[in-house]
């Protein structure tokens, strides 16, 4: 039974996990369509097949998950479960949320230039961004969903 | 021949440009998988779960002690802003992964093989060229924008890495403290390799927007950085290694 539990967690979480990539909201709204944990793979493209088709009942509430720590910091989500279905996820913690941040140095930076930033062509082999491993996120709403139970 | 396969829980990218034997491609995968299996925090059985749980030095992969020496030289290198340790729980993800991909460069270069890159969640080792003589064209990532990119550089023998979250911190609630929000919205840092350019842009990412100051600061790196205020700070020689 976790197995199915943790199949259809993942599934779900490579959605939130594209969604959050797109929409760039802490709060993410999951489509009505997509049941939590009921498994019926409804993800789309982005799913990634879940085992098989699991019937669970989540309580109704809110349910914070464990802190799992990606490549840059750490990353904890909180789960709102209404009618036994997930409501949204919230990101409680995320990477840019590092407690070393608050140094900053007024020293003068007499190399730099600065420029607003301007979208290019897209023409390229190979493209540089922040992604941190969706083991963080998979672990923390795991921890979420168990709660909820 | 170009390849991607989901390992470490992100996606990981092969291309090569001169023909290559599958088996030599699939021995790159192993590769990533074999570190996984030795440094994911994230499986029980993992050596470096294993040292979480009190494992005696003596008993540590050589491998391992490589990757505690290279964190303890970087953290000395960076001022502490670069430390494996996090409340008691030794996770060298930070390191390892552009550690990882610079290793396994190495062995398509080994394998006689000089024009590719390897790509592991943003993270990149170029080599050689992409057709003749022409290097290969790689996109700085809008931090507001996923589907858009903001600067392509023209690279040769680099690595490239960017630190980052799309999630702006001070819009986040925070139960446990009332942190700092860090106002950078991502930093991408250019070196010889993909080891250099992934452990100090962790760090200089960790310092806020002095960070960039710091990459200015080291030879032979180059980094780009983007503010909330959608205002990029680069340093003296980035503007070389831009495309156009």
């Amino acid at each position: 039974m976790k197995k199915y539990i943790i199949g259809a967690a993942i599934a779900l979480i490579f959605l939130i996990y594209s969604i959050a990539l797109r929409s760039q909201h802490t709060r993410l709204i999951l489509p009505s369509s997509s049941k939590a944990g009921s498994g019926n793979s409804s993800t789309g493209s982005n799913a990634v097949t879940a085992s098989k088709p699991s019937k669970v009942k989540y309580k109704d509430g809110h349910f914070v998950g464990s802190v799992a720590n990606a490549y840059y910091g750490n990353v904890q989500v909180a789960v709102d479960i209404s009618n036994g279905k997930i409501k949204n996820v919230n990101f409680i913690q995320a990477p840019s949320d590092n407690p070393n941040s608050s140094y900053i140095n007024q020293q003068a930076k007499p190399y730099l230039a600065q420029e607003a930033i301007q979208a290019q062509s897209s023409n390229v082999q190979v493209i540089t961004g922040a992604t941190f491993s969706s083991e963080a996120f998979i672990q923390s709403l795991t921890s979420a969903l168990n709660k909820a139970k | 021949m170009k390849k991607t396969k989901i390992i470490m829980g992100m996606p990981i990218t092969v291309e090569v440009l001169d023909s290559i034997k599958a088996t030599e491609m699939e021995s790159v995968f192993e590769y990533f998988r074999k570190i996984d299996r030795k440094f994911s925090t994230y499986k029980k059985n993992s050596e470096i779960s294993r040292i979480n749980r009190g494992l005696s030095k003596d008993q540590w992969s050589e491998e391992t002690k490589e990757v505690f020496n290279l964190s303890e030289q970087t953290k000395l290198q960076t001022g502490g802003y670069f430390n494996i340790e996090n409340k008691g729980i030794i996770d060298p993800s930070g390191l390892v992964k552009g550690w990882s991909i610079h290793n396994a460069s190495k062995i398509l270069l080994e394998l006689g093989y000089s024009n590719f890159y390897i790509e592991a969640g943003g993270d990149i080792e170029i080599h050689g060229y992409r057709n003749k003589r022409l290097p290969w064209d790689v996109g700085i990532r809008n931090p507001f924008n996923v589907n858009e990119i903001i600067k392509v550089l023209r690279l040769t023998n680099r690595g490239v890495a960017t630190s980052g979250s799309y999630i702006r911190g001070e819009h986040i609630y925070n139960p446990i403290k009332n942190r700092t929000a860090n106002d950078v919205a991502s930093l991408t840092v250019i070196a010889t390799n993909i080891y250099d350019a992934d452990r100090f842009a962790t760090a200089a990412y960790a310092m806020g927007q002095e960070g960039i100051n710091f990459i200015e600061g080291l030879k032979g790196m180059e980094g780009y950085m983007v503010s909330y205020d959608k205002l990029a700070t680069y340093t003296s020689g980035f503007k070389e290694l831009i495309a156009n």
